[in-house]
């Protein structure tokens, strides 16, 4: 957990809308996992999204970059609905940037090649600026001396900060994590999330899966609890975390903060 | 002294041990034997039993190998001069054969006038091919590797100039069709277009068109027919261009087997499917007979580019699986991670899958290469004189009528310099990426 003081009133929330998510459903074969799903996010939010382990979190998330396609319901990345059109679908992804829980760094690439490889091939920036660009990033993530070394000699946690910073490298409006911190050992935890809590000062609009409470406490300015598929409930992380309404919140709460 | 308490826990160490050698029978000669060797008694009575077996094989071979001729012209000649020289019990080798036959062993019956011409080309492919699997050499060389294979088939079989100009112009149309339709109608039909307008221009046009060059510039050296080629020129022209184009065309197959588009997988499956499940040499008769029956009578379809084409997908059906196993081996993540970051397909097959699929196969892969190399001595068996083919047309000559050793062992040695180069080879390049990604 972390405990970086965190200045709330610099985190402001525009009313332009980011994503709108509208009576989305999913199914996996046969299988029901998202069950209309309504959700509108504004520019620099920072959700987080809670909720058991099945109840489709990393699913719904997956959907707002198709990685994962929505049989039906509409979802709207920046303006674009996302479609069969693999233009709208490339459009879309680079600018959303995506964190994973096992980083998915490219392991035959050097830390800066992996951060550069999307800028010089998907937006065509010359290779020089490229470079500038990833160590800018990399210095903000304060692993600009690991620049040359492969993703196999780094910890945990510094891999995690590259992964961030290569999505950061394609200047993506919207960031994803999909509990970026649930691979990692506790001491390497704060460093990831001191570096999301620095995107999140910046204005960065975030969807955050992740079990850190106190991080959701600290950053979130809404927290989404879901349960089979469907929105069980949402709030400001006060509220939710004070005096929760549903009882599967209840009893969600009371498991993984109870002990 | 002790620094331990027998009846504490507690333990403070109170003198630094120094560092000492390590004893002597672990280290140096001595210890090398004692390690691999001698270790228990079971490897010891193993180590011995070993040597023995080794010293017999040697003895029986190394007399035979050196007790030799190397000036006789004909086998009873050289019976004669080992039976003067060592004894009338003596035998041993007749390396005569190889002396007086060699060049042809090379170069077939390739005109020897011409023999520099197989041996530039040689050295060109050499040259093309070193850019490619030495990354450390000068970048500029890869336009070496463009134009080798089009001027060492060129100066293997000579005549106009214009022929591989106009096969050239093939890629050429290709890659301008790919800018055109791409754009207009879409990255998969650009493909196809691209796809076939050259092999279209390569069946029908190419030719007439090299002709009418040849005929307003007429520009060549002298033509050498297929009929001659033959020896390790015929084996590496073969093996060459198929290793070199299974790998791409393997490549593309195992991507289509893994594509969501049914046809595509479809085809690809059936294709690996039905060359794997076929025996080479049926393919190689399929090639030399049974393809002049479907084409159109007066067409001349080259024998050992008909062979090259057989041999070619034979070991693109191997190769495509081997690949197949390296994309398998690859986590999901690899592929979600090229997505999110909004690399399309093939710059994420590019960039991110194939480097490291293939790093994975690299074993697979050259087996395969070295599996295709040595298969190509089946083309003896239809009548192309290989190194093989042309030991039993050495063997038909009266003189060299009954020798076999020496034929045999002089092919072996040499596609065992080939192949172990290869494997050793691969060696090196998995060396080398493992400790680039570690
Ligand atoms: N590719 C798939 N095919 C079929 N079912 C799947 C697939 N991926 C996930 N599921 C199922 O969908 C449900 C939701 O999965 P999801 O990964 O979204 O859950 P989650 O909330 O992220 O869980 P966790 O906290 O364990 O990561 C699970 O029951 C899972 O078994
Ligand atoms: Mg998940």
């Amino acid at each position: 957990m972390s405990d970086t003081a965190i200045d709330r009133s610099r985190l402001t929330v525009s009313d332009e809308v980011a994503i709108q998510i509208l009576g989305m459903n999913k199914w996996y074969g046969a299988f029901h996992v998202l069950r209309d799903i309504n959700l509108t996010i504004n520019k620099g939010e920072r959700i987080v999204v809670c909720g058991p382990s099945g109840s489709g979190k990393s699913t719904l998330i997956r959907c707002i970059n198709r990685l994962e396609e929505h049989q039906s319901g509409k979802i709207i990345v920046d303006g674009i609905e996302l479609t069969n059109d693999l233009k709208h679908i490339d459009q879309v992804r680079s600018e959303v940037g995506m964190v994973f829980q096992h980083f998915n760094l490219f392991p035959h690439l050097t830390i800066l090649e992996n951060c550069t490889l999307a800028p010089i091939w998907v937006r065509k920036v010359p290779r020089k600026e490229a470079v500038e660009t990833a160590m800018y990033y990399l210095e903000k993530v304060k692993i600009p001396e690991q620049a040359n070394k492969y993703p196999g000699q780094l910890s945990g946690g510094q891999q995690q900060r590259v992964a961030i910073a290569r999505s950061l490298c394609m200047r993506p409006n919207i960031m994803l994590f999909d509990e970026p911190t649930s691979a990692l050992d506790p001491e390497m935890i704060k460093e990831v999330l001191d570096t999301m809590i620095q995107l999140a000062e910046e204005g960065m609009t975030m969807i955050c899966v992740t079990h850190e409470m106190g991080f959701a406490r600290q950053v979130a300015n809404r927290v989404i609890f879901m349960d089979q598929g469907q929105v069980v409930e949402q709030n400001e992380p006060e509220a939710f975390f004070n005096n929760p309404r549903s009882d599967r919140t209840k009893l969600f709460l009371s498991q993984i903060l109870g002990h | 002294m002790s620094g331990t308490h027998a009846h504490s826990a507690a333990f403070v160490r109170d003198a630094m041990l120094p560092q000492e050698p390590p004893p002597a029978t672990s280290v140096g000669a001595l210890g090398w034997l004692r390690q691999n060797l001698f270790s228990s008694w079971l490897n010891a009575i193993l180590t011995v039993l070993s040597l023995a077996l080794i010293g017999y094989v040697l003895a029986a071979i190394l007399p035979w190998i050196f007790q030799s001729s190397w000036s006789a012209g004909s086998l009873a000649e050289c019976r004669d001069q080992i039976k003067a020289a060592y004894g009338s019990e003596a035998s041993g080798a007749c390396w005569a054969v190889i002396r007086e036959r060699w060049l042809q062993l090379i170069f077939g019956f390739y005109p020897s006038e011409l023999y520099w011409r197989p041996i530039l080309g040689f050295a060109l492919a050499l040259a093309g091919m070193a850019p490619v699997l030495f990354t450390g050499l000068p970048r500029k060389m890869l336009y070496l590797s463009l134009a080798a294979p089009f001027v060492v088939p060129w100066l293997l079989w000579g005549g106009t100039v214009w022929l591989p100009v106009s096969v050239a112009l093939g890629f050429v149309l290709g890659y301008a069709a790919q800018r055109i339709v791409a754009p207009l109608a879409g990255g998969l039909l650009g493909a196809v277009v691209a796809g076939l307008l050259p092999v279209l221009w390569w069946f029908l046009l190419a030719g007439p068109f090299a002709t009418l060059l040849h005929q307003i510039g007429p520009l060549g050296i002298e033509p050498v027919s297929s009929r001659n080629f033959g020896g390790f020129m015929l084996s590496i022209t073969i093996g060459l261009t198929a290793i070199a184009l299974s790998l791409p065309i393997g490549v593309l197959l195992a991507l289509g087997r893994q594509s969501d588009l049914f046809i595509l997988r479809a085809i690809c499956v059936g294709f690996i499917e039905l060359i794997r499940g076929v025996p080479l040499i049926t393919l190689l008769f399929v090639a030399s007979l049974l393809l002049n029956y479907f084409m159109p009578p007066g067409t001349n379809f080259d024998i050992i580019l008909r062979v090259i084409i057989m041999v070619t997908l034979f070991a693109s059906a191997y190769m495509a699986e081997v690949i197949r196993g390296g994309l398998a081996a690859l986590p999901k993540g690899q592929y979600e991670a090229a997505d999110a970051l909004g690399l399309d397909y093939w710059k994420a097959q590019r960039l991110v899958v194939m480097p490291q699929a293939l790093k994975i196969s690299i074993p697979g892969i050259v087996s395969t290469f070295i599996g295709v190399f040595k298969d190509t001595t089946l083309v003896s068996i239809i009548g192309l004189l290989d190194p093989v083919g042309f030991s039993n047309s050495i063997r038909a000559d009266v003189n060299w009528n009954g020798i076999v050793w020496e034929l045999y062992g002089f092919i072996a040695l040499m596609f065992f310099v080939f192949c172990f180069s290869m494997s050793r080879y691969s060696m090196y390049l998995e060396r080398k990426l493992r400790t680039e990604h570690r």
